[in-house]
């Protein structure tokens, strides 16, 4: 009993000891990272070799002006003017001086040198922690001399997710639809080119409708659904070799061939004895399976990246709302309960949400909303836009605009615009013509 | 039956005695705390370590009727523009001021003036030579000394600071400096942990001596590659933020800090 007294004692009384003190931070701020993009210093030779073979004067400059510009594009960074650095490029590649960068404000520093060796071209670049004074990443890649776009974007992939913690998207493609002439007579081309528009390449010569491309996750790989003698047709293209095959000629209306994450199936929907249902199709066997079994119309299927789900839209409800159902089409659950209509689900990469086209009074907006459809976030809104397709990281997407036609029938135009999940960096994606339906590729290097 | 009664009872009795002696405070009425102006520019802490200041507040208002017995017996005051509550004095005016009062102790006017211009809590500081000595000197031996010889309220009420850590207002400060510097790398996985603790050894400044990252080992844990960006994240915001805004006074209780930087909030939106 007295020990229990005892132990009670200790327990109550008051304990007064210096305890270290703790102070929480749960907010911070979402500026852009200050971050000073060094010209990658070169030596006189290969610089000389490197203009001889690519006409290019300074590559070592042109590399580190596509890092800072996809830095810049993804409005996580901002690339300090060139013009204040204090260091030149060769001293700062060997060794920052952090004071000098501190007193520009950089909190991050990108350092490398551009070198000609074996005919190819070889960059080394250091990411540097100016505040710790210490370098974060050193890495270094050897490819042809062509290439050195792409040496510029897997840089900046590197930075980016060394900084931000998420795979980039910057060594990345869209495949798109270029179309040109008058609304009422579009011609329309299959396209790709860099996430940033550069190399742009026309894959179709326009002799044929060709309507929404996508990419396998896995490969460079693309489906697509073109109009062979008015009968739509799904097509695989390999972007790699051009190698181009037929996958089937569907019946009545088909939509949106999309693959599965695995990238063995494509699902798509068409239209069978008048209604429209959530088919897939295996690539190696060709067995078509049917998923959805519903009066409605079934439209926009998209696998969640486990392949376990797959979300749809389909206007059993009344109106044109959102569902997901196992990939077996067990288990259909409406997650979309807003005012208006809602298409076009795309599943995130990441998983965590749905990219959706909505309309309401007359308006267009591209929206995401969480899995089971709680989070609606409304990121843009305009007088016609749709088609939202996810960068490989789950960061950004892209869509198409269409401009309203004035009264002369003038004036009608479709872009590529591009837009992050903060719903605050919305930027048009420039195209040598006209543009619809983007697709993301994965990123080249997987 | 009757045995467990009187056990019960007993052990009932004891505990109601323990606590009616160990938290003496709660029969005591809650202080009024005057409205805060300012929770960067003026030294509060007294006012937010509540168990002590009943007594500071008795020390004041006999301060206050000394005083006003002294303007009654020399002069009765002039009419002086009372000053906006935002022209608080800083902490570095406040020790020139407070040097100002002691030249002119004599002239009542000038302290009757002074007082209408800050809170009561501060009224006490003009009369603190501690505080006086802790602006000017930062000495902290030298401090002790003289609030032993002089008062002893503002000692224990020094006491109850170095127990209660930071006040709300030092804390806010504090927070509201790291907020600005802390650049959050939104590519975070939200629903993991993202706690990140790190141990700061402080200079009197607020400059950091020392800084640990006390969760070092998850660093190199596979899956854990997030964790590392947002460490350094981290240590970057405390390394900008130098010197950080920490009290002007009572260096031993804030030397050491730990900051819990907590992305999950802001990244679930």
């Amino acid at each position: 009993m007295i020990r229990i007294l005892f132990i009670i004692l200790i327990i109550i009384s008051p304990i007064r000891a210096l305890a270290l003190i703790e102070v929480d931070i749960t907010r911070g701020n979402l500026n852009p990272l200050p971050v000073a993009v060094s010209p990658l210093s070169i030596d006189e030779n290969s610089r000389q070799s490197f203009e001889n073979i690519i006409k290019i004067k300074n590559i070592g400059s042109e590399i580190s002006k596509i890092v800072e510009k996809n830095l810049k594009t993804s409005g996580l960074f901002n690339p300090l003017n060139k013009d204040a650095f204090l260091q030149t490029p060769e001293i700062a590649n060997l060794k920052p001086r952090f004071e000098d960068w501190n007193l520009i404000k950089a909190q991050a520093l990108i350092t490398g040198k551009v070198n000609f060796v074996d005919d190819k071209l070889r960059v080394e670049f250091r990411l540097w922690d100016v505040l710790a004074g210490k370098e974060m990443m050193a890495l270094a890649f050897t490819t042809v001399p062509d290439n050195w776009r792409r040496v510029g974007h897997i840089i900046t992939d590197k930075v980016y997710e060394r900084l931000t913690g998420e795979k980039g998207y910057f060594d990345t493609r869209i495949i798109y639809v270029a179309e040109e002439g008058p609304k009422t007579r579009r011609v329309k081309k299959l396209a790709i080119m860099d996430q940033d528009g550069a190399n742009n390449k026309f894959l179709t010569l326009g002799n044929e409708l060709v309507l929404t491309p996508r990419f396998n996750p896995n490969s460079q790989m693309v489906t697509y659904l073109s109009y062979f003698r008015n009968l739509p047709r799904v097509y695989l293209l390999d972007i790699e070799t051009g190698m181009q095959e037929v996958v089937g000629d569907f019946p009545g209306m088909t939509f949106a061939p999309r693959f599965s994450p695995d990238g063995k199936k494509i699902i798509m929907s068409f239209a069978k004895d008048g209604n429209s249902d959530i088919y897939t199709m295996d690539l190696e066997n060709r067995i078509v399976e049917k998923i959805t079994n519903h009066p409605s119309i079934d439209t926009s299927p998209s696998y969640s990246p486990n392949g376990k789900y797959i979300c749809f839209n389909s206007d059993r409800s009344g109106y044109q709302q959102i569902y997901i159902m196992n990939s077996d089409g067990s288990n259909v659950k409406r997650i979309s309960f807003g005012k208006g209509l809602y298409g076009t689900p795309v599943w995130s990469p990441r998983g965590d949400l749905i990219a959706f086209t909505k309309l309401h009074k007359g308006k267009f907006y591209i929206g995401v909303m969480r899995t089971d459809g709680s989070g609606e976030r409304l990121l843009t809104e305009n007088f016609y836009q749709e088609a939202p397709s996810w960068s490989p990281n789950g960061r950004v997407l892209i869509f198409y605009r269409e401009t309203k036609t004035d009264d002369k029938g003038e004036g009608f135009s479709t872009k590529l615009w591009s837009i992050d999940l903060t719903g605050y960096n919305e930027r048009l994606v420039s195209t040598p013509e006209d543009a619809s339906d983007p697709s993301w590729s994965s990123l080249l290097g997987n | 039956m009757n045995r467990s009664l009187v056990v019960s009872s007993f052990l009932h009795i004891i505990l109601i005695m323990i606590t009616a002696m160990s938290l003496p405070f709660l029969t005591k009425k809650p202080l009024e705390l005057p409205p805060i102006v300012s929770v960067e520019l003026i030294q509060i802490t007294d006012k937010t370590n509540i168990p002590f200041a009943p007594k500071a507040k008795k020390t004041i208002e006999k301060i206050k009727e000394k005083e006003k017995k002294l303007v009654s017996e020399q002069a009765p005051p002039k009419k002086v523009k009372k000053i906006k509550p935002d022209a608080v004095p800083m902490p570095d005016d406040k020790a020139d001021k407070i040097e100002k009062i002691k030249e002119d102790k004599q002239n009542p006017e000038k302290i009757d003036n002074e007082i209408k211009q800050v809170s009561e809590f501060e009224k006490k500081e003009l009369f603190d030579p501690n505080n006086i000595a802790a602006l000017i000197d930062k000495s902290k031996i030298e401090t002790a000394e003289i609030s032993n010889e002089t008062d002893k309220v503002t000692q224990d009420q020094q006491k109850s600071i170095d127990i209660a850590g930071l006040s709300l207002s030092e804390e806010d400060a504090l927070k509201a400096q790291i907020f600005g510097c802390w650049s959050i790398p939104l590519g975070l996985p939200y629903n993991e942990n993202l706690l990140v603790r790190i141990k700061l050894q402080l200079n009197p400044d607020g400059t950091v001596s020392k800084s640990e990252i006390l969760d070092h080992a998850r660093m190199n844990k596979p899956g854990q590659g997030f964790y590392k960006v947002l460490a350094e994240s981290a240590l970057r915001a405390v390394k900008l933020c130098q010197p950080l805004r920490v009290p002007t006074t009572g260096y031993e209780r804030w030397k050491e800090l730990q900051l819990n930087f907590d992305a999950r909030e802001m990244l679930e939106g």
